[in-house]
């Protein structure tokens, strides 16, 4: 026992000794979204077999927001991001002097979903969907026809993703108007897989997750079309649906953040325009939707030209078309 | 008489009511582990394979495997253990047989007391800042280790202490009569008698922070990592390399995470093998701190 005290004692001393040692070798690091992660991980699997594994990759699930403040401190090359960059962390970059590339990589489509029991609803309105999740909701609207009166007088159970993630609060900006902010009083979890099980087990429930999430439970649930408030149409949420942008407002652009600083290292850039030249293919085998084919070229041509700065100007912007968004730019 | 029949025959009948009572309740621990281990062998072990031990995590639930995963648990647990021993054990045996009752020793043993019911994310905040931030180790196995280190330490102390109490006094007056130093007395007679209870209370430890997620992912454990951390053993001399211990690394627990969270199946029967191992790691510890009380104690002659 003595004997093993002294000897790991003596292993640490030696630790602590060969700490400096740290050579130099090609690695690409990245973190944020846990949303972006699965299509950032399918591009990493493929370019390390691509490079015969001469280039490590790392990806971590820090959040968008815990990823943007290691981003910002110059600690990651490229962040993952399910929002656009907000101001604060903007300010952040500037501070350590960090500048970056925003790249939209697909788009991720948010689901509203019934128990397939659920007879009464045909469609929604974003004002429906209002009139639920706002703030002032909150203790009141506890039954069904209270939303709309043909609705029947049942409870209405709802379910929604973890208040941490970006997909409250793209759902929140999107529906009540506002990010961050709804009523508390629904059942959340950060694991999608928990509300699929909660609306499959209740006839009277109603929530909202990616729409890959249905797509693997499609006998449990069932899909509620949107009314685009634009056209007036409603709107199944599909990845044809998705990628045309009619789907709206519940479907939102997805982004990688390169650091221009990073762009020095030949491995990052190459990982990039590995990402956008196979972006199109990786997404959807993950169950993404992907951009089409035009926004991926444009990227691309931002990426080459090494636009620095964001298209949104520090806030999440609903409803938006990521081609026009690049058009704007005039590339 | 027949009053005191009556008497033996109701105390006999709270005493069988409380027997079941108490069988019934350990059946419910018993029995949840069981569904639970059940549930996951049952998903899982059709996963189990080879090449589930050999493979990188990949996009395809059927190619992906904890290669990372495992070797980033055992590492990490490797340099919790070389860390929390040490000061854990020093710190209980010094509380306890050389300490003084005073004012300053109350506030460290309030203290420990406190600090074994933060939560663990907390520590993982702190370690940031230390680890990562202040002494620049990186996000690495040194730090996740360390982190994972200030977790169980509280256990550890406090296991150690509970071990040494355990020793009757008249041992270390026997020893003292003799004419030994307390550092021999601790040395020869308190360490042997108490190893028993301090590597219990050290596998106890290590099993908490084996199922640990929150403060890895704060001091930056990743997710996806398709390359193992540099071997220790080196071709030149001095033939032994610490580099692993400042490398990136992956846990059990954070793939598992992972992959449950993900909306294909076939990541959720990875998930559940990736269960089955970690339980069985955990189950192999626990096992290993068994037999070493068992053996620790046919030892003591007293």
């Amino acid at each position: 026992m003595f004997k093993k005290i002294v000897l790991g004692m003596i292993a640490i001393m030696i630790m602590a000794a060969s700490i400096p040692v740290m050579a130099a070798e090609k690695i690409v690091k990245i973190d944020g979204s846990s949303t972006v992660y699965p299509i950032t991980e399918a591009v990493a699997e493929e370019f390390q077999k691509a490079k015969r594994a001469s280039v490590k990759v790392t990806v971590g699930i820090s959040g968008t927001g815990g990823g943007f403040k290691k981003f910002c401190r110059g600690e990651t090359d490229i962040s993952d991001a399910s929002r656009p960059i907000l101001k604060k962390e903007m300010d952040v970059c500037k501070e350590h002097g960090i500048e970056y590339v925003e790249l939209p990589v697909a788009y991720d489509g948010l689901a509203v979903m019934v128990n397939p029991k659920n007879t009464w609803v045909k469609s929604m309105t974003v004002a429906d969907l209002k009139k639920m999740w706002e703030p002032a909701a909150q203790g009141k609207i506890t039954k069904w026809n209270q939303v709309r009166s043909e609705w029947p007088d049942v409870p209405l159970k709802l379910y929604g993703a973890g208040v941490d993630s970006g997909t409250y609060d793209y759902f929140t900006e999107a529906i009540v108007g506002k990010a961050k902010s709804s009523r508390g009083d629904f059942t959340s979890s950060e694991d999608d897989n928990v509300l699929v099980q909660g609306i499959a087990g209740d006839k009277n429930a109603l929530g909202f997750f990616g729409l890959a999430y249905y797509e693997e439970n499609r006998d449990k649930l069932k899909l509620v079309p949107v009314i685009n408030p634009k056209t007036g149409k409603e709107v199944l949420p599909s990845e044809q649906t998705v990628m045309d942008g009619t789907y709206q407002p519940l479907s939102r652009p997805i982004f990688i953040y390169v650091s221009k600083k990073s762009l020095d290292k030949s491995e990052v850039k190459e990982f990039v325009e590995f990402y956008l030249k196979n972006a199109a293919k990786l997404v959807k085998q993950v169950k993404y939707v992907p951009l089409p084919e035009k926004a991926y070229k444009l990227a691309e041509a931002r990426f080459s030209k090494r636009k620095i700065g964001t298209l949104f100007g520090g806030e999440a912007e609903v409803g938006v078309k990521i081609e026009d968004l690049l058009k704007r730019e005039g590339l | 008489m027949k009053d005191i029949k009556r008497r033996i025959a109701i105390s006999k009948y709270w005493d069988y009511t409380f027997a079941t009572i108490g069988l019934l309740s350990s059946f419910v621990g018993l029995a949840l582990l069981l569904t639970l281990f059940l549930d996951l062998f049952i998903d899982g072990f059709p996963r189990l394979s080879y090449k589930f031990f050999t493979s990188f995590p990949s996009r395809f639930p059927e190619n992906a495997g904890i290669l990372s995963a495992w070797v980033g648990t055992v590492l990490v647990m490797i340099v919790t253990a070389l860390a929390a021993i040490p000061l854990g054990v020093a710190a209980g045996i010094y509380l306890e047989e050389y300490a003084g009752k005073n004012l300053f020793t109350n506030i460290i043993e309030i203290n420990i007391a406190n600090l074994a019911g933060i939560p663990s994310i907390i520590y993982g905040l702190l370690a940031l800042g230390l680890f990562v931030y202040f002494f620049k180790f990186g996000e690495s196995i040194l730090t996740g280790g360390l982190a994972l280190t200030l977790l169980i330490l509280p256990v550890v102390i406090m296991a150690t202490r509970e071990a040494i109490r355990a020793i009757p006094n008249s041992i270390r007056e026997a020893s003292y009569a003799l004419g030994a130093t307390k550092w021999q007395t601790v040395r020869w007679h308190i360490l042997p008698y108490s190893t028993g209870g301090i590597l219990t209370g050290i596998i106890i430890g290590l099993s908490r922070a084996i199922g640990e997620t929150a403060p890895l992912i704060t001091v930056g454990a990743l997710t996806f990592i398709a390359f193992l951390p540099t071997s220790p053993l080196s071709s030149d001399f001095p033939f032994i390399s610490f580099r692993w211990l400042l490398d990136p690394f992956t846990v059990m627990p954070i793939q598992l995470f992972n992959w449950v969270s993900r909306p294909q199946k076939g990541f959720h029967m990875n998930a559940a093998a990736a269960g089955i191992v970690l339980m069985v790691m955990t189950l192999v510890m626990n096992g290993i701190a068994i037999y070493i009380r068992y053996r620790f104690r046919k030892k003591i002659k007293w």
